[in-house]
């Protein structure tokens, strides 16, 4: 199966099986269908969230520090371990099996640092009265869509993590081969991504502006 | 396989710097005043520059074939579309003419 996701293989056509039409192996392409899934739950809700931020009168209690400074340096660690993961990527496929164990521990801890520096933002938040059905600033909507958002991406971080722990010993003890370092780069890249929409639609559309 | 994974770790660090820097485009935007609508069209527009250079070279799709792009890419940009299309002006229409309440 190891030479199925050569493009050599997928370019060989016929009814008999053995053919490998993405030239990819059947894990990357499962990782790769679930992405695809997962990217139209996130959508669903970041669609729901701009219809009811239009239709209501949307408060922007966001202030520079601590909410802007907290989201913005979240980005930055989780675009930097999306650097760290493509590593560990390139590692596991030279077979340097403790150099992409490294690198993947190292994308892990960025998401470690990702979810600590987002409960700090969750708690202040909270101090503020901002829970998932009230808020200080008249549109109830407000807390619940940023909750919801906000936590399943937290959630898919956390799964994240607990994941590539799992790949990093797994691999470097030999029982993961270097595809499943792939397939775990793609979630965390996913993971990475969506980020991508929430920081800017829930913080930055939301920023004070004095 | 190797070589080539070589060559590509310099276009990585491109990336991550191009991403950082779109980043910063977009937390300037937000302390500048434009209407809410123009405002999520341009973060938008950069999000999904940031999504196409996530996918193409962290993702690998750029060096995967290119059918697994359109596969993966097609159902999710018309599912999008469709949602954006149908749902979205309907919050509109509540602003234009208002909530009447529950009947």
């Amino acid at each position: 199966m190891s030479e199925s996701h050569s493009t050599s293989v997928a370019t060989q056509a016929g009814w008999g099986g053995g053919v490998s039409p993405y030239g990819v192996g059947y894990k990357k392409l499962g990782m790769w269908l679930f992405i695809v899934s997962d990217a139209l739950t996130f959508s669903a809700l970041i669609v729901a969230y701009s219809y009811v931020r239009i239709a209501n009168d949307w408060p922007t209690p966001f202030e520079f520090y601590p909410a802007i400074i907290f989201s913005s340096v979240m980005t930055l660690v989780l675009l930097s371990s999306s650097l760290t993961m493509v590593f560990a990527v390139d590692a596991g496929h030279k077979g340097d099996r403790a150099a992409a164990a490294k690198w993947i521990w190292a994308t892990a801890l960025g998401g470690v640092i990702f979810i600590v520096l987002h409960v700090r933002e969750w708690l202040h938040l909270i101090h503020d009265g901002v829970t998932p059905t009230g808020n200080p600033f008249g549109t109830p909507l407000f807390g619940g869509t940023f909750f919801t958002i906000t936590g399943l991406h937290m959630t898919h971080v956390a799964i994240g993590v607990i994941y590539l722990a799992i790949v990093a010993m797994g691999f470097k003890s030999g029982k993961y081969d270097s595809e499943d370092v792939e397939v775990s780069g793609l979630y965390w890249h996913f993971v990475d991504l969506v980020w991508m929409f929430v920081f800017p639609m829930v913080y930055l559309m939301s920023t004070k502006v004095s | 396989m190797s070589a080539q994974a070589e060559s590509h770790k310099p276009l990585f660090i491109k990336v991550w710097i191009g991403l950082l820097a779109l980043t910063l485009v977009e937390i300037l935007l937000a302390y500048i005043h434009f209407e809410p609508l123009i405002m999520l069209t341009m973060l938008m527009g950069l999000s999904i520059v940031k999504a196409a250079m996530i996918m193409a070279y962290f993702m690998h799709l750029k060096f995967d074939l290119p059918v697994l792009g359109w596969t993966v890419s097609i159902p999710l940009v018309a599912c999008i579309l469709i949602m954006i299309g149908y749902f979205f002006p309907d919050a509109f229409r509540i602003v234009d003419f208002g909530f009447r309440g529950w009947q």
